[in-house]
């Protein structure tokens, strides 16, 4: 059963270890919108604590708070019983506690010893006392048992042992409290082993972990507590022995707003994007990130890719869209070989992206909504050189209409409007080009439950008019409110397929991890 | 990330309302400062407020406005166009080359191209220039400090060579060669005004065109705002790229050939430094280094602004030592407004 939300200090039952950090009635507002409202839990010594949610139920929010970027809104936090409040990163580092972000923050071009002191040069007689830092290095690399010299640059490092490198960073500050966010995203299942080692040996030296994960299977063999949050509350807090994946799926996803569910009433056509075989290689430039993929959709249909980072869902979006070029397949477009076209002609053929992160891909933050609403368009209003004025007035107020974007007016500047608004000038922008098949790469991210299902509102009616809408998400409620066919992705491949009427459970099993691959 | 801007949806409609005096100031900075300058030396000199020397100080704008255009265009692609003086002077070396005539001596003859021949050449040797960075930049990733730092080198480093370090003295060709004429661009006056000033306001209005009303013009207002996001939506970002600094080239060459005809001679050095000078008019103008924000009316008023601040200080008898001061010091003051204009929107987002 899940535990019921108390505001009093949460009776885990395990008191064997003592508490060092504790949350109490932790809540924090933006503006009108609450991030999270009232928050209860212990971190206890030598043990790890667990945060489980899914996106955007505030995970990231009171992680920035217990690591001082932000402070609460009300409540309060106890160290070692009493009430801190921190005013900076750095004041929490002094406090004892460090933060491992996803992006690890190290210099590559900085050697291992240069990274662990960073900011805090141990200084001597004749300026930066490099021999003493060396041996402090060597030192905390051997407590880690890892052979890692100080003297190699960071960038010549594996990606699990640059992490390595972070914890040395917050172990040679004497952090007691080690805050990991996602840690093992980016790992391979070897790396993970060794990063689990490095979590057991600090607990049994008294470090106390704050662990962040979307891998719940992975999570379970290494938490000691679980805290789980939903839309900004926390739905459950619970010792491990008390706890399996099922409970935590269940207090993560809840009774959810009822987003609807895939517009039915409309036979499918022809299909009008095929993968045949698609590989994609990674960023990293080792291996691939999408692995000989096949994949058909059909006109009219919705098909969600649920998977978790790194499944290589924005790899294959960008390609299919030609910001990047596949290692191998074909990427065939109502029949018809796209591979070779540039982003400008896939456009005009109908094939267009909604890309994941709005501020950096999707907006033109210096234009007004009405330009940034007409920019992929502008051929539609162009007559012999010079646009018209009119007809791109059209334009925009039909795409603010369409997609009911509040604003001011097409004149405001973009920064002006809400995440969710901002969101749907983004998929204005692309349906404004009146496409075939739209890709959307995590259109749901960072944007509120009634924004969301506009959005779903808006694919649901293209997808009646014969739009195919590829749509990514890694919230499992999201593919069953607005999927016909579900895919989901796991390392590259298509590990499972579902149609609307599967579970959340199934669903989200079929993405997980194992811990040994 | 929904966070930041609803805060700053909150915060900005407060701002309009108790800064609209500031926010107007900030905004139209380089106009006041333009009409300051104007009030401040016609109580200093009487000579100044008069429609001849406008004139005349509109004529030596013009070299500093239409260089001003053309590195406003590489600078809302959120580059920089360092090379903009040397083919100024180069451009200049070359229409006078052209003007004493091409020996081909293979053939034994030497061609006297008409003055209109010589001004096409001397463009289109500024656009090849401008496309040699572009190319440079766009597909071979050099960044544009460092490719138009190279340019400025090697075009001067040519003009120098092409006149062994002298210059061209006799730009008015020979009637009876039919190529007479070239120093009309610097000396008559259509309307009375000179044709350099005339050249300049076509340059703008073109320019001003373009942007305003052209797909061009916003896709390169949208690669300069964030070049990934116009990219995804279909704009030609590496064309867009390789296209200003073309047009940078050719206002410096247009630039090179008022000039040499105003001077009526052509030297390898003129428009050494130029290029500081075009960029300091167009950051006084208001337009971001950054990329994405800038127009053509600002970029012309900064370029009057320091012409007509230059011009005025040599009238009232200020020595050219405290003239240096002073552009200085505006050109810092403007970068200053600049960011207490675009950094309050950043730190709000």
């Amino acid at each position: 059963m899940a535990a019921p939300v108390t505001a009093q200090t949460p009776n885990t039952g395990s008191g064997t270890a003592e508490v060092v950090l504790a949350a109490r009635n932790v809540a924090k507002n933006f503006g009108a919108v609450q991030a999270l409202k009232g928050v209860n839990f212990d971190v206890h010594r030598g043990k790890v604590t667990t945060l489980f949610g899914e996106n955007g139920a505030g995970k990231s929010t009171l992680m920035k708070i217990l690591s001082g970027v932000q402070l609460p809104s009300s409540g309060e936090m106890l160290l070692d019983g009493k009430p801190v409040s921190f005013t900076s990163t750095v004041d929490a580092r002094e406090h004892g506690i460090s933060i491992i972000h996803q992006e690890l923050s190290l210099a590559p071009n900085m050697n291992v010893r240069d990274n662990i002191f960073m900011g805090r040069e141990i200084m001597g007689r004749a300026g930066v006392d490099f021999a003493e830092e060396e041996r402090q290095a060597r030192a905390l690399m051997k407590e880690l048992e890892e052979d890692i010299d100080p003297l190699t640059r960071v960038e010549d490092l594996r990606l699990g042992q640059q992490q390595i490198v972070e914890i040395a960073r917050a172990l040679s500050v004497k952090s007691r409290i080690l805050i990991m966010d996602e840690p093992t995203s980016a790992l391979s299942a070897s790396e993970v082993e060794v990063l689990f080692k490095v979590i057991g040996d600090l607990k049994a030296r008294g470090v106390s972990i704050v662990y962040i994960s979307h891998h719940l299977e992975e999570a379970l063999t290494i938490t000691d507590h679980a805290v789980v949050l939903r839309d900004g509350e926390m739905t459950a807090y619970a010792p491990r022995a008390e706890i399996d994946l099922e409970w935590i799926v269940r207090n993560m996803v809840g009774e959810n707003f009822d987003l609807g569910s895939p517009p039915t009433g409309h036979e499918f056509g022809a299909p009008a994007l095929t993968l045949e075989n698609l590989s994609v290689p990674a960023n990293t430039g080792i291996g691939n990130a999408v692995n000989g993929l096949n994949l058909s959709v059909k006109a009219g249909e919705i098909v969600c890719i649920y998977g978790l980072m790194g499944a290589g869902r924005t790899e294959m979006m960008e390609c299919v869209a030609g910001r990047t070029r596949a290692s191998d397949g074909r990427i065939l477009l109502h029949g018809e070989d796209v591979s070779e076209l540039t982003i400008a002609e896939r456009i005009e053929a109908g094939l267009v992206l909604v890309p994941e992160d709005r501020q950096r891909d999707g907006l033109v933050q210096t234009m007004s909504v009405g330009r940034n609403l007409s920019l992929a368009s502008i051929g539609n209003f162009t007559r012999a050189f010079l646009t018209n004025l009119r007809a791109e007035a059209s334009i925009i107020e039909r795409s603010i209409r369409e997609v009911t974007v509040k604003t001011d007016g097409p004149d405001a500047p973009i920064g002006s409007l809400s995440g969710g608004n901002q969101q749907k000038v983004v998929i204005g922008k692309m349906l404004a080009t009146s496409p075939s098949v739209v890709l959307l790469d995590e259109p749901s991210r960072g944007i509120d439950i009634g924004a969301k299902a506009e959005v779903f509102r808006i694919l649901a009616d293209h997808a009646r008019d014969g739009m195919a809408v590829i749509y990514s998400t890694s919230e499992v409620g999201e593919c069953l409110a607005i999927a016909h066919r579900i895919i989901v992705m796991r390392r590259g491949q298509i590990a499972a397929e579902f149609t609307h009427d599967t579970t959340k459970e199934a669903i989200m099993a079929a993405s997980g991890e194992s811990l040994v691959a | 990330m929904s966070e930041t801007t609803t805060n700053a949806a909150e915060t900005a409609p407060a701002k309009k309302k108790s800064f609209s005096i500031v926010h107007l100031l900030l905004e139209g900075r380089a106009f006041f400062a333009l009409i300051a300058i104007i009030i401040t030396f016609s109580m200093l000199s009487p000579n100044y407020a008069t429609v001849s020397n406008f004139l005349i100080m509109s004529n030596h704008v013009a070299i500093f406005g239409l260089l001003a255009i053309g590195m406003m265009l590489v600078i809302l692609n959120g580059g920089i166009d360092l090379s903009v003086g040397s083919v100024l002077g180069l451009s200049g070396v070359f229409a006078g080359f052209l003007m004493q005539g091409v020996e081909f001596q293979s053939a034994g003859v030497i061609l006297y191209p008409p003055v209109w021949a010589v001004v096409v050449m001397t463009i289109g040797l500024g656009a090849f220039v401008g496309l040699c960075n572009g190319v440079l930049i766009a597909y071979f990733r050099v960044p544009a400090f460092v490719a138009t730092l190279g340019s400025l080198y090697v075009a001067r480093g040519v003009a120098l060579l092409m006149t062994n370090g002298l210059t061209f003295n006799n730009l008015a060709g020979n009637p009876s060669l039919g190529n007479t004429g070239f120093s009309w661009l610097g000396f008559n006056r259509l309307f009375g005004v000179p044709i350099g000033v005339i050249i300049l306001a076509v340059v703008a209005i073109v320019a001003g065109l373009v942007l305003s009303r052209t797909a061009f013009g916003r896709w390169l207002y949208s690669s300069g705002g964030n070049e990934r996001a116009a990219e995804l939506s279909g704009v030609p970002v590496k064309r867009v790229q390789v296209s200003v600094y073309v047009l940078s080239g050719m206002c410096a060459a247009i630039a090179g050939l008022v000039l040499s005809s105003q001077l009526t001679s052509a030297g390898p050095t003129a428009g050494t430094t130029y290029e500081l000078t075009a960029i300091a008019a167009v950051v006084v103008g208001g337009a971001s280094l950054m990329g994405g924000r800038g127009t053509v009316r600002g970029t012309l008023l900064g370029a009057f602004v320091i012409g007509f601040l230059s011009d005025g200080l040599v009238i009232i008898g200020v020595s050219s030592y405290w003239q240096t001061v002073f552009t200085g010091a505006v050109i810092v003051l403007a970068v200053m407004l600049n960011s207490i204009q675009y950094g309050g929107r950043r730190s709000g987002r």
